[in-house]
């Protein structure tokens, strides 16, 4: 599995964040998406997915 | 196809905690319905999860005041003859490109790791709002004593507010929320309070302090008239909802002792009690509202530019297609995220990171310190905000052992 995101879409809701902390983290500056884990291990695929889905701003990609 | 039509929207409860019983029987028949609209326009109710997600989530609609149809709901059934001008720096109400940039200058200032680091001083606020409620003996009046004064001290802090002037915006703030008010009413309680803000932003220029406003204008980055909008917003979103939440949010645990005993026992459950808390009651009202800027498809149905389009949050947080178990039923331990109560789209709620800690810490202090806190009235007699944009309770009488 693999994780994109698109800091132009995002709106810095923080809900990737909240749901994984350990692949996702925000800019201190404008609050917007930080990817710190872009291939998952088979532990946080279904929170990959899961903060994907929740995204407002569909901004989360997973393939 | 034939499309079911509502003449009015139902606002009528049943009882306190659910949404209208005629618009779950609307959601029942059809998710994406018709709404007559006050000026007679024929536009849209929408009531399930996933189609109000889709409408929020979509680029193709205007949150542009000036281009909604209104409802006589509000402004004791006289809408105003003239449609509302955006103001700018009410990011709420603006679209992209201009809510992106506004909203962008707020975003690193409520990120969840600022809100965590906040959980330690707002547990202080939440505790002395305890001794508080202690040094009254064994009874009062909830919203007043805790549940409105925490979130509002927290947000005036945050902003650089003195919370000695609360008052200059209190009255004024509940009169611009009040379905009651007449227009003209709701718009003298705004241009005050924005007299209020003006003065704020020349202040926080002169004597700049360690929060968000003065922050804000230092960067240099909105105009003045758009910094003092933004405060507005900031004050007005961040104390009543949180505020209104804790109040119902209590009702609503000491109506359902079953599930105020698992939030006791299982101290952990907490912040999924909160998803679920938001999800059961939904304080939104009715609404938010949508104008199609252009042509678009939802769930089949073709929504013209032009129409209007009322999202109906309280019922699509009980909708049975996204919520599995019964929907109908408080259960702290639900999966219950993926609620709509904080909205969805690019203006989903910037302060709820912060209303999520208010709460998980209000919440479970309350009922930690208090352990047979209970209703000092008829429930039958809670006076509820069926009279108010924003839903609750006006004031909630409650007794302990002291
Ligand atoms: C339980 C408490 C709260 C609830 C239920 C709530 C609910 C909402 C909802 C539903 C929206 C979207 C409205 C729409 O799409 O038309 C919203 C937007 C907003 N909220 Fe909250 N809110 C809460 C607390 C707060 C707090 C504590 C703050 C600030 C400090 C805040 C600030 C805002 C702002 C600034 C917006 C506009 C965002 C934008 O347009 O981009 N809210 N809120």
């Amino acid at each position: 599995m693999r994780i994109s995101v698109d800091q132009n879409k995002c709106c810095g809701s923080g809900m990737c964040v909240l749901t994984d902390p350990d692949l996702f983290d925000q800019n201190d500056e404008d609050g917007t998406v930080v990817l710190l884990v872009e291939e998952p291990d088979a532990a946080h695929e279904a929170t990959a997915k899961e903060a994907a889905g929740l995204c407002p701003a569909g901004a989360i990609t997973v393939s | 196809m034939t499309e079911l039509i509502s003449d009015e929207l139902p606002i009528t409860r049943q009882n306190p905690f659910d949404p209208p019983a005629e618009v779950t029987r609307i959601r029942e028949t059809a998710r994406v319905s018709r709404l007559k609209f006050s000026d007679g326009h024929l536009g849209w109710l929408v009531t399930g999860h996933h189609q109000v997600r889709e409408v929020l989530g979509s680029p193709k609609f205007t949150n542009n005041p000036n281009r909604h149809h209104l409802l006589d709901i509000r402004f004791q059934g006289e809408p105003p003859k003239e449609r509302r001008q955006p103001q700018p720096g009410m990011f709420l109400s603006q679209d992209p490109p201009d809510h992106t940039r506004l909203r962008r200058m707020l975003q690193g200032q409520f990120t969840v790791r600022r809100m965590n680091q906040l959980s330690e001083w707002i547990g202080t606020i939440v505790d002395d709002q305890i001794e508080h409620l202690r040094s009254l003996g064994g009874k009062a009046d909830l919203v007043t004593e805790f549940a409105l004064p925490v979130p509002s001290l927290v947000i005036c802090a945050l902003l650089g507010v003195d919370y000695s002037e609360r008052d200059r915006f209190q009255e004024d703030t509940a009169k611009l929320l009040s379905l009651d008010s007449t227009f003209e009413e709701a718009m003298d309680a705004m241009a005050r309070i924005q007299v209020f803000m003006r003065e704020l932003i020349a202040r926080k220029k002169e004597n700049p302090g360690d929060d968000m406003i003065s922050d804000l204008v230092a960067t240099g980055e909105p105009t003045d008239e758009e910094a003092s909008n933004m405060a507005m917003l900031l004050l007005l979103a961040g104390h009543e909802t949180t505020a209104n939440m804790l109040g119902l949010g209590t009702f609503t645990l000491l109506e359902h002792p079953d599930q105020l005993k698992i939030l006791k026992d299982e101290p952990e459950v907490i912040d999924n009690a909160v998803e679920e808390l938001m999800r059961y009651l939904s304080i939104i009202h009715f609404g938010p509202v949508r104008t199609a800027a252009e042509d678009v498809e939802i769930d089949g149905h073709l929504i013209k530019a032009g129409d209007t389009v009322l999202l109906h949050v309280p019922a699509a947080n009980r909708d049975p297609e996204k919520f599995t178990g019964n929907p109908e039923e408080l259960d702290l331990r639900r999966p219950a995220s993926g609620h709509v109560a904080f909205g969805h789209g690019i203006h989903q709620c910037l302060g709820q990171q912060l209303a999520r800690i208010e709460m998980r810490i209000a919440f479970a202090r309350l009922f930690a310190a208090f352990p047979d806190l209970r209703l000092d009235i008829d429930p039958g007699e809670v006076p509820l905000r069926t009279d108010m944009g924003i839903y609750g309770v006006h004031s909630l009488p409650v007794a302990w052992s002291a």
